[in-house]
């Protein structure tokens, strides 16, 4: 879902991100959960009214939300319709953003334990919020507690929120004149911004952008998008990148795995758990 | 945009999280597999704003939409709330259109 080291700064919750030695009550936990089901909200209603100024029905934009469940994914759907883009390159582009879920998947299965019937309302729960609130608790019985009930809220919220913002925004005759299309690029940038403390995200981002504005009118609409992607691939010739190519794998999870620390030890923004939001 | 297309997307990022819930983890772990899987969101999210906020009918251009992202980051860099942000950039935007199409 949207992501964010935003979310969980903004509802404060210092406790999430002490690491393995904290010990929170369920009671604390369901508090924190609802926070950042609040604070997803605010995507949520962002997302609702710009799915249906972008051409989507209220219908389509509902079944994303309850099927798709990804909250940087499908605003990057809508994005790229609203940018012109085809259905194919819209989808295109929210299944790559939602490549990121196959990461932290890999990072929960042990925290989990999860058996048979459990896993496929497991998988659809899961998001940037409930693997950042379930990894690093001292014992699985809080990990589980902790990724049910933050994965429960937080859809809970996002499907609300979405459906009070497509609501509105099916009110708006011309959606350019409210500004519109501005407020989706605000959006992404809040999205991506927690993740330029770094260097190889910020190389990234730059060339990303000068990439997509140069292809653009050459390629087709939608394109430039999923072209750009592909300069996600520079980071690997960054020194730091090819050190760690050269060394051992790193440790188990991945580095998408949402962890307090990066492995040279240093915080992100807010030090929260969650590396994003964009993601 | 069509159903198809929606519910291919759906089903693919449902089986993306079911898909990482069971995979052997050793998979994974490719440091270059990890680095790349973290940068893709940057360079999409990057591509995103750069095509809304500078082309239009993927010509290059520069318009009211601009002083919106412009004010966007503004309000980010003041740690804004993510609401503010939004209404900011989308008031400001519409702000100048108003006033161009007034003037």
């Amino acid at each position: 879902m949207s992501e964010s080291a935003e979310t969980a700064e903004s509802v404060g919750t210092p406790e999430t991100t002490r690491g393995p030695a904290t010990r929170l009550g369920r009671p604390a936990l369901l508090r924190d959960a609802l926070g950042i089901g609040l604070a997803v909200g605010a995507y949520g209603l962002s997302y609702g009214a710009l799915a249906v100024s972008s051409g989507l029905t209220v219908a389509q934009t509902q079944f994303l939300s309850l099927l798709l469940y990804g909250g940087s994914s499908q605003l990057a759907l809508v994005g790229a319709l609203a940018a012109g883009s085809t259905g194919v390159t819209a989808s295109a582009t929210a299944v790559l953003l939602g490549a990121r879920n196959l990461f932290y998947g890999v990072g929960l299965r042990p925290v989990l334990g999860l058996r048979g019937r459990q896993l496929l309302p497991a998988a659809h729960l899961l998001s940037d919020e409930s693997a950042a609130m379930a990894i690093g608790r001292p014992d699985r019985a809080t990990a589980r507690y902790a990724y049910w009930a933050t994965g429960g809220v937080v859809f809970l919220c996002w499907n609300l929120a979405t459906l009070a913002g497509a609501l509105a925004g099916s009110l708006m005759a011309d959606p350019k004149a409210f500004g519109l299309d501005a407020a989706s690029s605000a959006a992404f940038l809040a999205l991506v911004a927690p993740r330029l403390g770094e260097r190889a995200n910020r190389m990234v981002f730059v060339l990303a952008c000068g990439v997509a504005v140069g292809v653009s009118p050459l390629v087709g609409a939608g394109l430039p998008v999923v072209l750009a992607g592909l300069t996600a691939l520079s980071v690997l010739l960054t020194p730091r990148a090819r050190a760690a190519l050269r060394t051992a794998p790193p440790a188990p999870g991945g580095a998408a795995a949402a962890r307090p620390e990066d492995p040279d030890g240093t915080r992100h923004d807010g030090g929260t758990a969650e590396k994003d939001g964009a993601a | 945009m069509s159903w198809t297309w929606i519910a291919a997307a759906a089903a693919a990022c449902f089986a993306l999280k079911l898909l990482g819930l069971l995979v052997p983890q050793r998979t994974l772990e490719h440091p270059a597999v990890s680095l790349t899987a973290e940068a893709v969101p940057v360079a999409l999210l990057a591509a995103l704003i750069a095509v809304q906020t500078f082309t239009a009918e993927q010509q290059i251009a520069l318009d009211a939409r601009v002083a919106g992202i412009a004010v966007a980051a503004l309000c980010i860099w003041r740690k804004a709330p993510f609401l503010v942000t939004v209404v900011a950039a989308a008031a400001v935007t519409a702000l100048l259109r108003w006033a161009g199409a007034a003037g």
